[in-house]
């Protein structure tokens, strides 16, 4: 420590002795500047300009799209290639499917990781390093080799044909990942609260419910960010499972627009794509700090 | 104390539902799906066992070897462009942009969170040539190059898939090296400054090796991921020209779900699973080698 702090000192007194070198610092940080300037407008013009580019086109009809130049803006703003989109494209449809997945699967991966997490965490008992270690393993194996056997099961019970397929499995696929975030989240918490809780005459369970839960109120709603996007922008296990047109959630629906029109309508199609892009635009808009923080914990943490 | 936190009923009642749920969706699966290797056959003709004949069709198919390749082609330069520019953009943010990156910093990660068959489609018809010349062909024709059929060859088609990937999630990257670049102290950095580092040779010697476990680790995340590539390859080539960009994860959908060999599907997904429990041992290994070593 003492060896670092050491040249703190010198720098602060450094930096008014040496008065001879300050001219050639300013310019080459001039310079850098204007290098700094330059990347990061053109940063924000290859982030930014596609989604520009999009949006403008979804509100072209289709001659205005395939006869004028990609650059141009749209003769006439054509705001009905949103509804087309929503109703004869079928995304409200889609929509509401996947809000009918992601919804339970994400309130029952959370509720069942959360109390696996306490009681890997939080409980005492032999036998619980192995068993995270179980969930882990869940994160390496690629989720084709589960599909196949899952596939036979749905289909041997009745369930395809119905969203129950989508349900259950991104409830499971989803677990490892939660589980293991919140048994982390979980050992900030001192396990003597608990302790102190089941003293006051609550039970364990109680104490998980009514104490642990509100504690970790901020990670759950962290861990449901992630997993929300997880699930809602998923296009394997959708395709998979799906194999009725009226299932479709938005991902699979966006994949097979063109389908449902004739010939393809370019206008309604970056229509769809724009509600999406919207969609998701919107939440990031509001929580972007949590999302940030939150995917980036779960992949140091996997 | 302990008596209480050790419970066996509350165990039980708390991890066991997820653990339940856990073992029928993943584990059981996983060992049947392992089952499914030595047969032929689907759910609705039924299964017949077939001996270990998958397994020499695997090693003798040249449509798998093409995945395969392709997989791992894939992996090595995507992993590497996501953590390239990742670093790189961190380096931006913490040594020029300082305290006003935050902005920047929300921008350039948004990619992230987009559907990705959004972005496959926005890619598309972003480098399409035809019915309508996009803005990429445009900008190309604008300096005098003639359009370029970028899907139209497995070639131009894999760099555009390479860009679109490294586009979508490179902002990521930044942000979790951006977290191990902010914990190097002030205090090393100003130091090494006075002894006469600066520009590349401090970001050489003093905050390369400083960020080396962060670095690691994205890229280890970043090789889990790659490896697994499947949705922004249906959404911008499905595979093609040909099976041009075909890898082993679309390559076994399709056997499995247009061809209807699951058994065959589930051997092709057991050599994938094996691919990606390999490459994470080996880059562990180097990794924790030159952990040792920096």
């Amino acid at each position: 420590m003492a060896t670092i702090g050491t040249p703190v000192k010198t720098s602060a007194s450094g930096r008014g002795s040496r008065p001879g070198k300050a001219p050639r610092a300013r310019r080459s940080r001039r310079g850098s500047r204007l290098w700094v300037k330059i990347v990061v407008t053109l940063l924000l013009v290859v982030e930014i300009y596609p989604m520009i580019w999009m949006f403008l086109t979804s509100l072209k009809s289709n001659d205005d799209y395939l006869n004028h130049s990609t650059w141009s803006l749209p003769t006439t703003w054509e705001w009905g290639n949103y509804t087309e989109a929503w109703t004869t494209g079928h995304i409200g449809l889609y929509v509401q499917n996947s809000l009918l997945a992601v919804v339970p699967a994400l309130a029952l991966m959370l509720l069942l990781g959360t109390a696996a997490g306490f009681a890997l965490q939080v409980m005492v008992w032999k036998g619980r390093g192995l068993t995270l270690l179980i969930f882990l393993a869940g994160m390496m194996v690629p989720p084709q080799m589960i599909l196949l056997p899952l596939f036979t099961v749905y289909f041997q019970t009745g369930l395809s044909g119905t969203l129950w397929p989508l349900i259950l499995t991104y409830t499971g696929t989803g677990l490892p990942l939660t589980v293991f975030m919140m048994a982390t989240y979980y050992r900030t918490v001192p396990r003597e609260l608990f302790e102190a809780a089941t003293i006051d005459g609550a039970g364990i369970l109680r104490a998980f419910w009514t104490i642990s839960v509100p504690l970790v109120r901020n990670a759950l709603l962290t861990v449901g960010l992630v997993q929300f996007f997880f699930i809602w922008n998923d296009l394997l296990i959708a395709l998979t499972f799906t194999n009725n047109q009226d299932l479709r959630t938005v991902q699979v629906g966006l994949l097979n627009f063109t389908g449902d029109f004739g010939a393809t309508q370019y206008g309604p199609l970056f229509a769809a794509v724009c509600l999406n892009v919207f969609g998701t635009l919107l939440i990031y808009l509001f929580l972007n700090q949590k999302v940030m923080k939150g995917l980036t914990a779960g992949a140091v943490k996997g | 104390m302990h008596r209480v936190l050790g419970d066996r009923r509350a165990i039980a009642l708390l991890l066991g539902p997820a653990l339940l749920v856990y073992s029928l969706i993943m584990l059981v699966p996983m060992v049947w799906s392992l089952g499914y290797s030595f047969t032929e056959g689907n759910t609705i003709d039924g299964f017949t066992g077939n001996g270990v004949a998958n397994f020499s069709r695997v090693v003798d198919d040249p449509a798998v070897h093409d995945a395969l390749w392709f997989t791992l082609k894939y992996a090595a330069v995507v992993t590497a462009g996501q953590v390239i520019a990742g670093y790189l953009l961190a380096l931006l943010y913490v040594f020029f942009l300082k305290r006003a990156s935050a902005l920047i910093r929300t921008l350039v990660f948004f990619p992230v969170v987009l559907p990705t068959v959004a972005v496959g489609l926005l890619f598309q018809k972003f480098f399409q040539v035809a019915p309508q010349t996009g803005p990429v062909n445009s900008l190309l024709n604008a300096v005098g190059i003639d359009s370029i059929d970028f899907f139209g060859s497995a070639g131009s088609a894999f760099w555009v898939l390479a860009g679109m990937d490294i586009w979508r999630s490179m902002g990521f990257y930044a942000v979790l090296l951006f977290a191990g670049l902010v914990d190097i102290p002030d205090e090393v950095l100003e130091s090494a400054r006075l002894d006469g580092a600066t520009g590349l040779r401090l970001v050489r010697h003093i905050v390369l090796p400083l960020s080396l476990p962060v670095l690691m680790s994205s890229l280890i995340f970043s090789i889990n991921g790659t490896l697994k590539v499947f949705d922004s390859i249906v959404a911008l080539t499905n595979g093609g020209p040909g099976s041009g960009t075909t890898p082993l994860t679309l390559y076994m959908f399709q056997t499995s779900f247009t061809y209807s060999d699951y058994g065959y599907g589930s051997t092709i997904a057991l050599l994938l699973t094996v691919v990606c429990l390999l490459v994470s041992l080996v880059v562990h290994r180097v990794s924790r080698r030159d952990l040792t070593e920096g």
